[in-house]
């Protein structure tokens, strides 16, 4: 496992007027591994990942990207350091091909012409770097596609950029049980490959299946972060929903409950 | 099947297209509900054969050269509607501001004096003009693109009659402006465009095959290749050999034969703008914005600056029907580009294939519209019905190519084709 992180966050706060949406959140990522970020609805996850993709500003906090201490201020920045977002919704367009869809508003071009050869070459090698092994074509119509396919088309499209970090919302959310394990495939596969990569999930199932490390957020808290190998699946949906689990998780909002529900430990 | 798998870019397996393969996907695309052209072009052939046996004069050289100038301004006018509706928009003043622009260029030409090469780009920059008012209403401010260009409607119609000071009739005179619509290319040049056009789609095909193949890419069949070659080849000479026919009554007083001068100025437009669809990126992004507004602003792709563009490529269409409109005529009068010339250029383009939902549609479908428009236009008022009659067939021709648009994309939705 990589010593450094590739992503650090510490102490992020996030308020929308009144609202305090995040409070002194801090997460690491690590490249090579597949962090999930779990948390109920509202718990803000989206919020963070929408900070880290720069489409929110944050408050107050620190990132650090690769060992820089880094600002995110718009999507772009985000691009630029290599971040991209593969959102639930997929933000594909139907009526283009997978080539089309991937290199779209980025298209290569010689002159004025596009140049189809080249971008069908690069999106056939991403694909292929993904072990992407069969399509029809590489020209059908996104809307010819399954849910995986799409999701597939969606998370190569974000690492044809040379991208070091892909954080994916709910990626299997619509699909199968076939489908999904095609994808949870290849979200290890990306990780496999050294990037960084932050899944957000509601399934437990998917968590424990490929995630190297567990984020908890509760209601605007980082609960916890913790090895997978480390916790079971109750101690995780305790810090979904608690924030605490046994010894791990938010510190008890009164010291003293903490002692009265764990016998044997003196005051 | 049949059906053998190849290896294209990167190692990833494709299934490898042969010429079988090729016409069973296509066949599969219509069920699927992709129709694109299909029923326009079977129509076509229907309507052909219904008005050629019907009136023999109907397939006769003179009236086969004078759909070209009826079906002109509904073709120019529609071409420019694709790129609207291509992003679920509708431009209902497309009609008028084709006669707002073809009556600056005929009151600067006849009225001021002005030469062609003034007033022409004149009437061409009103329609720019025009386009981009309407869509910054449309992106900008966010009003219903229906509502601005409803009012521009009736706005444009009001623009025309002050400009023809309440109804007079203003002739133009220039040679070159009334060439446009009314004269014949020369026998020798109908040729040279003919086999040059033929020839270069068949370079074009060829050195496409060729470029993919070298990058081990998957190539169409050479089969299909052929067969588009072969096709457009077969249309573009038989239309050639029959336009350069003679035409006129009387020869020996005045000769007429050729192909029309509008022929290759559709052409030349009908290249440019599939060119521009097709190969740039700006085509790409108008594609993008019809088909998921929301991925394309997610894209980096300037959404709103798009779509201001359609509405300046709209209207610059509509200001050359325009001057083709007032070339044909001679004149421009408070009706030119009113009447039906909109719901034509509209039904043009969706009996054509463009779909009214946006992010499907090709200029090449308002060209095959407007033959529609025109053959249903000209083969009716030659089997002598009367007006009346005209626009209930066509209101009905528009309505039926509307209902096979909008079912072909609920098939769409069930069979998960597009």
């Amino acid at each position: 496992m990589a010593a450094t992180p590739l992503l650090e966050l510490r102490g992020i706060d996030k308020s929308f007027g009144p609202v305090q949406v995040l409070h002194d959140v801090g997460m690491s990522v690590y490249p090579g591994e597949v962090t999930a970020l779990v948390g109920d609805n509202g718990a803000g996850k989206s919020t963070l990942v929408k900070c880290i993709s720069g489409i929110y500003t944050m408050d107050a906090g620190t990132v650090t990207f690769d060992g820089n201490q880094v600002a995110i201020h718009s999507p772009r920045d985000a691009a630029a350091l290599g971040i991209e977002v593969v959102y639930q919704d997929l933000a594909l367009c139907d009526n283009l091909d997978i080539v089309q869809n991937m290199f779209l508003g980025r298209e290569k071009t010689r002159g004025i012409v596009l140049d189809e050869p080249t971008m069908e070459q690069l999106a056939g090698d991403t694909l292929a770097g993904l072990s992407v092994r069969t399509m029809k074509s590489l020209r059908q119509h996104v809307a010819s596609l399954s849910g995986g396919q799409r999701q597939t088309v969606a998370i190569a499209k974000a690492v044809l950029w040379n991208s070091r970090l892909v954080i994916l919302d709910e990626p299997t959310a619509a699909l199968g049980v076939a489908q999904t394990a095609q994808v949870l495939e290849l979200v290890r596969r990306l990780a496999d490959n050294g990037l960084g990569v932050v899944l957000i999930s509601h399934n437990m199932n998917d968590v424990f299946a490929v995630a190297d490390r567990i984020a908890a957020l509760y209601l605007g808290r980082m609960a916890a972060q913790v090895k997978t190998t480390d916790v079971t699946h109750s101690q995780i949906v305790e810090l979904i929903t608690a924030g605490r689990s046994g010894n791990i998780g938010l510190p008890p909002e009164k010291p003293q409950d903490y002692v009265d529900i764990t016998p044997g430990d003196d005051q | 099947m049949s059906t053998t798998t190849t290896t294209t870019a990167g190692g990833v397996r494709v299934e490898r297209p042969t010429a079988g393969s090729y016409i069973r996907d296509y066949w599969g695309r219509v069920r699927g509900g992709d129709i694109g052209s299909l029923p326009a072009i079977l129509g076509l052939i229907v309507l052909v054969v219904i008005f050629g046996v019907a009136r023999d004069t109907f397939i006769s050289a003179v009236n086969f050269a004078n759909l070209f100038s009826q079906g002109a301004q509904i073709t120019f006018i529609a071409m420019g509607l694709v790129f609207v509706l291509l992003l679920g928009e509708i431009d209902l003043s497309a009609g008028f501001a084709s006669g707002v622009c073809g009556a600056v260029m005929a009151i600067l030409l006849t009225n001021h004096g002005w030469p062609w090469y003034g007033a022409i780009p004149a009437a061409l920059i009103t329609g720019l003009v025009i386009g981009f008012v309407l869509g910054f209403l449309v992106a900008e401010v966010g009003i219903p693109s229906f509502v601005v260009t409803l009012a521009a409607f009736l706005g444009f119609q009001g623009v025309l009659l002050v400009l023809l000071k309440g109804g007079i009739n203003v002739s133009v005179r220039d040679k070159f402006v009334l060439a446009l619509a009314n004269n014949n290319m020369s026998v020798l040049w109908s040729w040279v465009l003919a086999i040059v056009s033929v020839a270069g789609y068949a370079v074009i095909q060829f050195s496409r095959v060729r470029s993919r193949a070298a990058r081990g890419l998957v190539t169409d069949p050479i089969g299909i290749v052929l067969l588009r070659i072969g096709g457009l080849a077969l249309i573009v000479l038989l239309a050639t050999a029959l336009l350069t026919q003679e035409r006129s009554i009387n020869p020996a007083i005045i000769s007429v034969k050729g192909v029309p001068f509008v022929v290759p100025i559709i052409a030349f437009f009908l290249v440019v703008w599939t060119f521009v669809l097709g190969r740039t990126t700006y085509g790409r992004h108008v594609y993008a914005t019809g088909g998921n507004a929301e991925a394309a602003r997610r894209a980096g792709i300037p959404v709103d600056r798009i779509r201001i563009s359609v509405f300046i490529i709209c209207s610059f269409m509509a200001a050359v029907g325009g001057i083709l409109a007032v070339s044909r005529a001679n004149s421009v009068d408070p009706n030119t580009g009113g009447s039906n010339i909109l719901l034509y250029s509209v039904g043009a383009a969706v009996i054509g294939g463009t779909s009214l939902f946006g992010g499907k549609g090709k200029v090449v479908n308002a060209v095959i519209g407007g033959a529609v428009i025109a053959v249903i236009d000209n083969g009716m008022g030659l089997l002598g019905f009367n007006a009346g009659t005209k626009f209930i067939v066509t209101g009905l021709i528009l309505l039926i190519a509307a209902s096979v648009d909008a079912l072909s994309r609920r098939r769409a939705a069930v069979t998960g084709a597009r």
